[in-house]
């Protein structure tokens, strides 16, 4: 059966979201997701690896020994993640600063061995790519609406480089929401409102199917 | 008379007490609490109570119907949450703290897990807990000097507990002071008689087990007499630790939520004293100068493991026959 490459690309944002359906790559989602600026370069970050890893894995899966298949993997996300880090030093000093540990860190990140492992080692160059794009993507989409809500009700606006929205913060920002228990409380809360929605919509295509 | 034979499985003791009742009790119970927080704090308390509990009223009956779940806002429940929390907070805190904090107790920390008998922990004190981390400012410097209806001074004040603990430009106030509420703390606490005597009505009206505030409270009593005083042993201020900070609004009112205490005798004597100690710990040793919150909501964590350390021998089993069941 071949897959449509729109939709292994597509399924990355809503029925195989990694952060709020497939539940991984918490760490980062949790650590980095404080301003928008830090999510929106993690992101950024992740699907370079995602996609790079994703089309090396479709591309020696042939050739690759099942037995040795998890240290080609690593061999493979390491790479990527080495490039990103260098580059990130190298041109954005300050947001290396910031995230810190966080870029090397991207190695182990499950997505991208869960990806490997679960998909690009089974499918073509072109649907890995895909799925790597879209799942990264939605990964990406995912920091920047928790960062979101966390930077605004945390610090009162959302700071990207000179522009602020609103100019001046409106309510006294909620310090918890800038801590580990705040990005907890708000994980949770959109994880809820995600799975009431999907429940919904799954309640009602049945309805339809009968 | 055949008629009226029932017959079904056991328990046969029947009670004509139910959920509402009980909750009317426990309401009933903190009127003099609030009435001393008026009385020494003015009308500013009545305002934030009245909010409060205007706020968790509302959230609940809106989440519930949101969900098209059964609306319980006439069993009081969300009513003592919110008379809960706003007794929890400084008197100086601006209006929109009680109204954020009980909405987050009732929204998130009761009616998500499943509303009243599925929460984990006391929403009261999730919500106090919550507007702790959010506006920490708020939270612990808001006190106001009390006075009697409204004289209240608008300097703010350190509470005994940060005396104790070494606050600069502050003086202990005399016992009696300390009794009767006369002092700096949040709106609720400071009375320890008015708490008190609503304590002995739930006791008296078997709404309470008195195995929980006893042990609570001795146990604060005990540790605070031996390790009280750095340096010395058997010197400790444990009066004072005992009548200060929310140890009696806590032991009675907040301790004793049905719903997140252990249901036997032995459990609940170990509830007791676990915030007991939990709670010197984090006075004597601790960051914060007050401990009684975060020792009730730990302990409310370690409520399920209690109930199953401590299941009840069956009639006529032995005790390994008991341990083969549960395993």
């Amino acid at each position: 059966m071949k897959r449509s490459v729109f939709y292994d690309f597509i399924k990355g944002f809503i029925e195989e979201n990694p952060t709020f359906r497939l539940v991984i790559g918490m760490c980062p989602t949790l650590a980095v997701t404080t301003s928008v600026v830090n999510g929106f370069w993690m992101g950024l970050s992740v699907i370079f690896v995602l996609v790079f890893a994703n089309v090396f894995v479709s591309l020696l899966r042939k050739v690759t020994p099942d037995e040795i298949r998890l240290p080609v993997f690593v061999i493979l996300i390491a790479t990527p993640v080495v490039i990103v880090e260098l580059v990130m030093k190298a041109y954005l000093p300050a947001m290396y600063e910031i995230l810190g540990i966080f870029v090397p860190l991207i190695v182990v990140n499950c997505i991208i061995i869960a990806r490997a492992e679960a998909f690009a080692f089974k499918h073509p160059v072109l649907n890995s790519f895909a799925d790597g794009l879209g799942i990264g993507s939605g990964f990406t989409a995912n920091l920047i609406l928790i960062s979101a809500i966390r930077e605004f009700l945390g610090t009162g606006q959302i700071t990207v480089g000179s522009f602020r929205f609103p100019q001046a913060p409106l309510f006294e920002p909620a310090a918890v929401m800038l801590t580990p228990p705040g990005g907890f409380i708000c994980l949770g809360l959109l994880m809820a409102i995600l799975n009431v929605l999907l429940a919904r919509r799954e309640r009602k295509m049945k309805a339809q199917a009968v | 008379m055949t008629e009226r034979l029932v017959v079904s499985p056991s328990p046969h003791w029947k009670t004509d007490k139910t959920v509402s009742g009980l909750m009317l009790d426990v309401v009933v119970a903190l009127m003099p609490a609030v009435l001393a927080s008026v009385v020494f704090f003015g009308w500013r308390a009545l305002t934030i109570i009245l909010t409060s509990v205007s706020s968790a009223v509302i959230s609940e009956a809106v989440y519930e119907k949101a969900v098209k779940r059964e609306v319980t806002i006439k069993d009081y429940s969300a009513v003592i949450t919110g008379i809960l929390l706003a007794m929890n907070m400084p008197p100086g805190v601006p209006l929109w703290m009680p109204a954020i904090g009980s909405a987050f107790a009732i929204v998130v920390a009761k009616q998500i897990f499943g509303g009243l008998g599925y929460n984990f922990v006391n929403p009261a004190l999730a919500g106090r807990a919550f507007l702790m981390a959010a506006w920490p400012l708020h939270m612990t410097r808001d006190w106001l000097a009390p006075g009697f209806f409204g004289g209240v001074d608008a300097t703010s004040s350190a509470t005994p507990l940060a005396v104790l603990k070494g606050a600069p430009g502050g003086t202990l106030p005399g016992i009696w002071d300390m009794l009767l509420g006369n002092r700096a703390g949040c709106l609720g606490e400071t009375s320890v008689i008015a708490i008190l005597m609503g304590g002995i009505y739930l006791i008296w009206k078997e709404v309470i087990d008195p195995r929980i505030p006893l042990g609570f409270i001795g146990t604060v009593f005990v540790l605070t007499w031996v390790f009280g005083k750095p340096g010395a042993l058997f010197q400790g201020n444990a009066i004072y630790h005992i009548l200060s900070g929310g140890l009696f609004l806590g032991a009675f009112f907040m301790a004793t939520d049905y719903v997140t205490s252990p249901v036997t005798s032995k459990g609940r004597l170990l509830m007791g004293i676990g915030c007991g100690v939990i709670t010197v710990l984090i006075r004597l040793w601790g960051g914060y100068p007050e401990g009684v919150s975060y020792s009730i909501l730990l302990m409310n964590l370690v409520t399920p493991l209690i109930d199953r350390a401590m299941v009840p021998r069956y009639y006529g089993w032995k005790h390994e026959a008991r341990k083969e069941k549960t395993l």
